[in-house]
């Protein structure tokens, strides 16, 4: 199913990509713009400084006089100081515009991604989303900020040098700066592949690291087969290769900063030639070489910032390229803006209007397929479900069980036909009223880090502790609780890791019962867990789905015996369905899973 | 990479033995940039006596010997005339500085690159080697953060920290020799910003480390809520708690924010009045420099040599104290890895034994733990013939699994829980890879590799011959499931898109271990995925191929396990039965129980029908 939209590491985007960013930028616009200014004053005054350089050689040293040391001091001090101000106020400024830009766009992308349909989630991996809320949004941050920052000024520096240069000698300025174009030439000749050469490092680095998880992960596999030589050779193969790699780029890259250096020192001996030439006829005077030459020597190196920049500019447009996708996708389920009007988007619900959910559904002729799917998974499909009906799905892991259910709850509609509940088109009314009604409990229990009693709340905010104890206690997971340091003010850990697989369990229901929920939902447990937290569940499972309308993705067989429907799923497709009796004397694949199944259980009931 | 003996690492003693065969790039790097530093010094001489002696008028004042040879060439007047030389001088020495320049950086590089790929290729094999249990009581994505994260740390360390202070510490000294010999009270006056520098960058580069990481661990929290978000997208929805979701995600965002734009505040006033520091530094020589010329103590071109060395000085001192203060990070990742490289790898006895395993097993009075938790088997004796078919029943966490893991010698068996021999040799006594070469193990939860299921199957030979890898995967049942995937047996596992069913895994991992050739071969539930005809199917090829290997069978089906020499029953770690099955049945126990409950669960059916 994952479908990792594109890995494209390089594309081209008109003006970059910017005008996506625009509206990201546009708050901050007269930061930046401060940031900007600042920083073409800030090329300027490190033109400015090597000035007083020139002044005291050639008024002071040349007429051998300290006259006019005070101002002199006076203006040097004063310049630093603007110089010290605006450097502050402009780093300053790019902080700001690098958090605040990227923040802005952080919420931006959550808060749409609270919006996208399943069909998002289940096309992209979480850590490939993740990237797109965290690393995009921090890479294009840094660019509108820092980039700029070191473009601009640099920049300014480099027109501010020449233009100084042009003004106290234009031939010999010409000369040096007949070396300007070849070096940024040069420059951008190296940058373009070392762009390249990153990218396939960073390609093998992911292939190292899996080979750690592999090596880590496999070890007891290795450990039986005895090929722990083996696996050695082939790690040693890819680190060979990041070596070999590594050791490309690190030659290009010296080649660059050496490049970069000598012709800094072209500049400098053709600037002391010449330069000398002039000077000793009289026509410069020797604190004006002197500051000649430490521009001529300092100039190349702002170059090599600029084609940097550049290149991040060039880099970072894959960044602006699957944010603004990621924003761009719309959801395949929406409510439509009369359904908003009355009840509400998923953020301001206007719970005032919500009907009571009674818990009748029905599947009327409904066709549908996955959005990235060729085939039809069901095909005029028609089911009625009165209230109270207990609905069981089973079928082997990856057959694709989780279908009806994923149409229950809205998460994907219809390719055809309709969801009734209580009589009306699901899509009547707005997604929050459906799912605000349904109790969904994943095999995988998913808890949020946080207190035991923070997660128990998640469905229900406004309960009180007695209704929280009473829906603790009629899961049996008091005993959960009880044996925790701190009760209900303990931490689960990331994702609930602090507890067992059982204990999750045990406590996703409890936060299922707490929410009352009228239609309950539950993706049963294939993990082993011990003989007893199974009972424990299974007694649990009995009492949420009393009274309720139920759908449940069972794994263990024996569970649902008591089902009012059992629909069987294979290769996606209801194959079979009825009670658990008429399943088993029709002897099709339902029987052929269940007897295979309860061999495991009878083992585990006799002894 | 073979250890003698179990030795420890200090962390210095780490890095020493990381480093060994990759010093000589470290030491070429910095020689290098002794020749970088010492040419750029130069330089500015020649500048100077060029202003001074050749477009001014004073004698050379370089050390004598040099300054002979230039009188003797002419002096000044003759470099007047010859004014293009010295910049042939300059361009000489600038491409020498350039190639030193180069071998610095991509010694550096290479070096730290080597560096790394020792570091990598020793811990991957140490983990390699390191025991079963070691690995049960380590997290994943720990080690890999170790192995990945912290090894570049350490690179960092090494490469870029160690070796820049060096640089610096050799380009300060230079600058401070050149600028002494030319005037040594300015030289004292440029020296005193020197510790005020380092000091300043040294004490806020410490203050401020706190605050860095209050800043990383608050990207890690945030990093965290949108995770949990992302993974929890149904229980979310199902909740409906999008706004509390965003109003959560909001918060830690702003908070997130606001600390870094505090920490922007105080950087950029650390570097505003570093700017300040140095910048006034520069304006002192300059002043001074200026008066000291018009007093006449120094020279025109020596001062403009001087203001050359002042600025050469600057950066690096300022780089100095964030160097410095780093640097105590990176005894922490050390520290991390010291821990797996520490961690005592699997050892055979001295003089190991591999002897013929052509025998029976035994299993004498064997009792077992898991570290930190209770007994899972209790003192078990059992014997399995060479040759035979040996079956195990029994319920989850009957101790069926642990102990194969034992026989495996995944787990060693201290010598006071009892013995397992091989033959009538303890298995303790053999090299481990000599008993697992000769135990075939099917395990549970098979791992495939990520290469290639031919790769997969054939992977406990060199050169195995494509016939014998689909000769296995023939009596494992799969090769026709293989056959029917687009990529036949060069389909990788894992690839996007490709997914093999349990049992299709199942089967593949039966083969591997058939291309092992083993005399003992064990099947832990390896079938379970599998439905009982292709079972029968597999348990029929198997038997018609494993010649007099010993066959230890693990399952939950009886059907599986009836034709076998003898079953044994575990029940909560000890035996509960064990015959063949005609006496098992004959004894109407457990066996009896459980027979029957599984054959009637198939006459369910039947008797619905009839019903």
């Amino acid at each position: 199913m994952q479908k990792e939209t594109e890995k494209k590491e390089y594309v081209s985007l008109p003006y970059f990509g910017l005008n996506k960013l625009l509206p990201y930028l546009k708050p901050y616009r007269g930061t930046i713009l401060g940031m900007v200014i600042l920083c073409l004053l800030a090329g300027v005054i490190d033109i400015i400084i090597p000035l007083f350089q020139r002044y005291a050689l050639d008024h002071f040293v040349a007429l051998g006089s300290m006259d006019g040391l005070p101002l002199f001091i006076g203006s040097y001090v004063l310049v630093l100081l603007v110089q010290v101000i605006s450097n502050i106020i402009s780093c300053y400024q790019a902080g700001e515009i690098e958090m605040y830009v990227s923040r802005d766009m952080r919420r931006a992308s959550f808060n749409h991604l609270q919006t996208l349909s399943f069909s998002y989630y289940n096309q992209n991996s979480v850590g490939y989303i993740h990237a797109r809320v965290m690393s995009d949004t921090a890479r294009i941050g840094g660019l509108v900020s820092w980039s700029l920052m070191d473009g601009v000024w640099n920049l300014s520096y480099i027109i501010g040098a020449i233009v100084v240069m042009l003004s106290i000698n234009a031939p010999l300025a010409l000369m040096v700066l007949v070396i300007v174009p070849l070096t940024a030439l040069a420059a951008a000749y190296f940058q373009k592949h070392l762009v390249a050469l990153n990218r396939k490092i960073r390609e093998i680095n992911s292939r190292l690291t899996g080979g750690f998880n592999e090596g880590i992960t496999g070890a007891k596999t290795t450990k039986t087969l005895v090929v722990e030589k083996k696996m050695e050779d082939d790690f040693n193969a890819i680190s060979s290769d990041m070596f070999r790699t590594s050791v490309r780029a690190s030659h290009f890259r010296s080649l660059f900063i050496s490049v970069i250096s000598f012709s800094s020192f072209l500049a400098l001996s053709l600037v002391l030639w010449r330069g000398g030439l002039i000077t000793m006829e009289g026509v410069m005077a020797l604190g004006t070489l002197s500051v000649f030459m430490s521009y001529a020597l300092n100039l190349m190196e702002p170059i090599q910032w600029i084609v940097r920049a550049i290149s991040d500019l060039i880099t970072v447009q894959v960044n602006v390229e699957r944010f603004t996708r990621l924003m761009e996708t719309e959801s395949d389920v929406r409510d439509t803006p009369e359904v908003i009007a009355k009840y509400g988007d998923a953020f301001e619900p206007h719970r005032e209007n919500w009907e009571p959910l009674h818990g009748d559904i029905e599947f009327r002729d409904v066709s549908f397929k996955y959005p990235d799917g060729d085939e039809y998974v069901l095909e005029h499909f028609n089911l009625k479900v009165p209230q109270g009906t207990n609905v069981a799905i089973v079928g082997e892991t990856g057959a694709g069980k989780s279908t009806l259910v994923n149409l229950v709850c809205r998460f994907f509609e219809p390719t055809s036909g309709q969801i009734l509940i209580d009589g009306r088109d699901a899509r009547e009314r707005s997604q929050l009223w459906l799912h605000s009604n349904i109790g969904y409990v994943l095999q995988s229990p998913h808890l949020f880090s946080g207190t035991v009693k923070e997660n128990l709340l998640y469905g229900r905010p406004d309960a009180t502790m007695e209704e929280i104890e009473a829906a603790v206690k009629s899961v049996s997971a008091e005993g959960v609780i009880a044996r925790m340091e701190h009760g209900y003010d303990s931490n689960v850990g990331e994702g609930g890791d602090l507890l067992s697989t059982g204990e999750k369990q045990l406590l996703s229901f409890a936060r299922a019962i707490l929410a009352n929920p009228r239609i309950f939902v539950l993706d049963e447990a294939t993990s082993s867990i011990d003989t007893v937290t199974e009972r424990l569940i299974q007694n649990a499972i009995e009492s949420l789905m009393k009274g309720r309308t139920s759908f449940v993705i069972a794994h263990r067989l024996s569970t649902i015996r008591q089902a009012d429907v059992i629909l069987v799923v294979k290769d996606g497709k209801i194959v079979e369905s009825g009670r658990h009796e008429e399943l088993m004397a029709a002897k099709g694949y339902y029987y052929n899973l269940y007897t295979r199944q309860f061999q495991e259980e009878s083992i585990n009931q006799v002894l | 990479m073979k250890k003698t003996t179990e030795q420890r690492y200090t962390k210095s003693s780490l890095v020493i033995h990381f480093l060994k065969g990759n010093l000589h790039y470290f030491v070429i790097c910095i020689a290098a940039s002794f020749g970088v530093t010492l040419l750029e010094m130069i330089l500015p001489q020649i500048v100077r006596g060029t202003v001074d002696s050749v477009i001014g008028s004073d004698p050379f004042s370089f050390p004598a010997f040099i300054t002979d040879r230039l009188n003797a060439m002419g002096g000044g007047a003759y470099f007047r005339e010859h004014l293009g030389l010295i910049a042939l001088v300059i361009i000489f020495l600038s491409v020498l500085a350039v190639l030193c320049r180069y071998a610095t950086n991509f010694y550096n590089g290479k070096g730290s690159e080597a560096l790394m790929r020792t570091m990598r290729n020793e811990l991957f094999a140490h983990i390699q080697h390191l025991p079963f249990a070691w690995h049960m009581r380590n997290q994943t994505g720990d080690i890999i953060q170790r192995c990945t994260s912290d090894v570049e740390r350490v690179k960092i360390f090494v490469a870029e920290q160690l070796t820049s202070i060096i640089r610096i510490v050799i380009l300060m000294i230079l600058s401070l020799l050149f600028m002494f010999s030319m005037n040594v009270r300015l030289s004292l006056i440029a020296l005193c910003s020197v510790p005020i520098i380092i000091g300043y960058s040294a004490f806020f580069h410490s203050r401020i480390g706190a605050r860095f990481q209050e800043c990383d661990e608050n990207e890690g929290i945030l990093s965290t809520i949108a995770q949990e978000n992302l993974t929890g997208v149904r229980v979310v929805r199902a909740f409906g708690r999008e706004k509390f979701e965003r109003d959560r995600f909001e918060k830690q965002n702003q908070h997130y924010t606001g600390l870094w734009v505090r920490l922007m505040t105080l950087m950029s006033a650390f570097w505003g009045a570093g700017d300040l520091i140095s910048g006034l530094q520069v304006m002192l020589i300059l002043v001074l420099g200026s008066v000291f010329c018009v007093q006449g103590t120094l020279s025109v071109g020596q001062f403009i040599a001087f203001l050359s060395y002042n600025s050469m000085l600057i950066w690096p001192v300022r780089q100095l104290g964030r160097v410095i203060s780093e640097m105590s990070k990176a005894g922490v990742s050390v520290d991390r890895i010291m821990y797996i490289m520490n961690a005592p790898a699997e050892q055979d006895k001295p003089n190991a034994l591999t002897p013929d395993m052509h025998g029976d097993i035994v299993f004498d009075h064997v009792s077992f733990g898991y570290e930190g938790s209770v007994a899972i088997v209790h003192d078990v004796s059992f014997r399995i013939p060479h040759g035979s078919t040996f079956g195990i029943l029994g319920a989850t966490g009957s101790g069926k699994s642990t102990l194969m893991h034992l026989l495996n010698r995944l787990y060693e068996l201290p010598p006071e829980n009892g013995k397992i021999t091989i033959g009538g040799v303890d298995i303790a006594d053999m090299k481990a890879s000599w008993v697992r070469k000769h135990i075939g193990m099917v395990l549970q939860e098979p791992f495939l590799f990520s290469r290639t299921i031919a790769e997969n199957i054939g992977i406990t030979h060199r050169d195995m011959s494509m016939e014998e890898i689909r000769r296995a995967a023939q009596i494992a049942c799969v090769d026709d499931a293989i056959s029917e995937f687009a990529n036949g047996y060069d389909t990788v596992v894992g690839e996007r898109g490709v997914t093999l069913s349990g049992g299709q895994k199942q089967r593949t991992a039966i083969a591997r271990m058939l291309t092992q050739q083993a005399p003992i071969m064990v099947f832990d539930d390896s079938l379970s995925a599998v439905d009982s005809e292709t079972d029968a199917k597999i348990r029929q090829a198997l038997h018609q191929n494993l010649g007099d290997s010993t066959v230890i069978l693990i399952s939950h089906r009886v059907t599986t396990l009836m034709q076998a020499d003898c079953i044994m029953i575990l029940d909560q770690g000890r035996i509960a039965e064990m015959g063949t099955h005609d006496q098992l049945m004959k004894k109407g126990g457990i066996y009896r129980r459980i027979y029957d409950l599984q054959m009637d669960a198939g006459k369910e059916g039947e008797d619905a029908e009839r019903n």
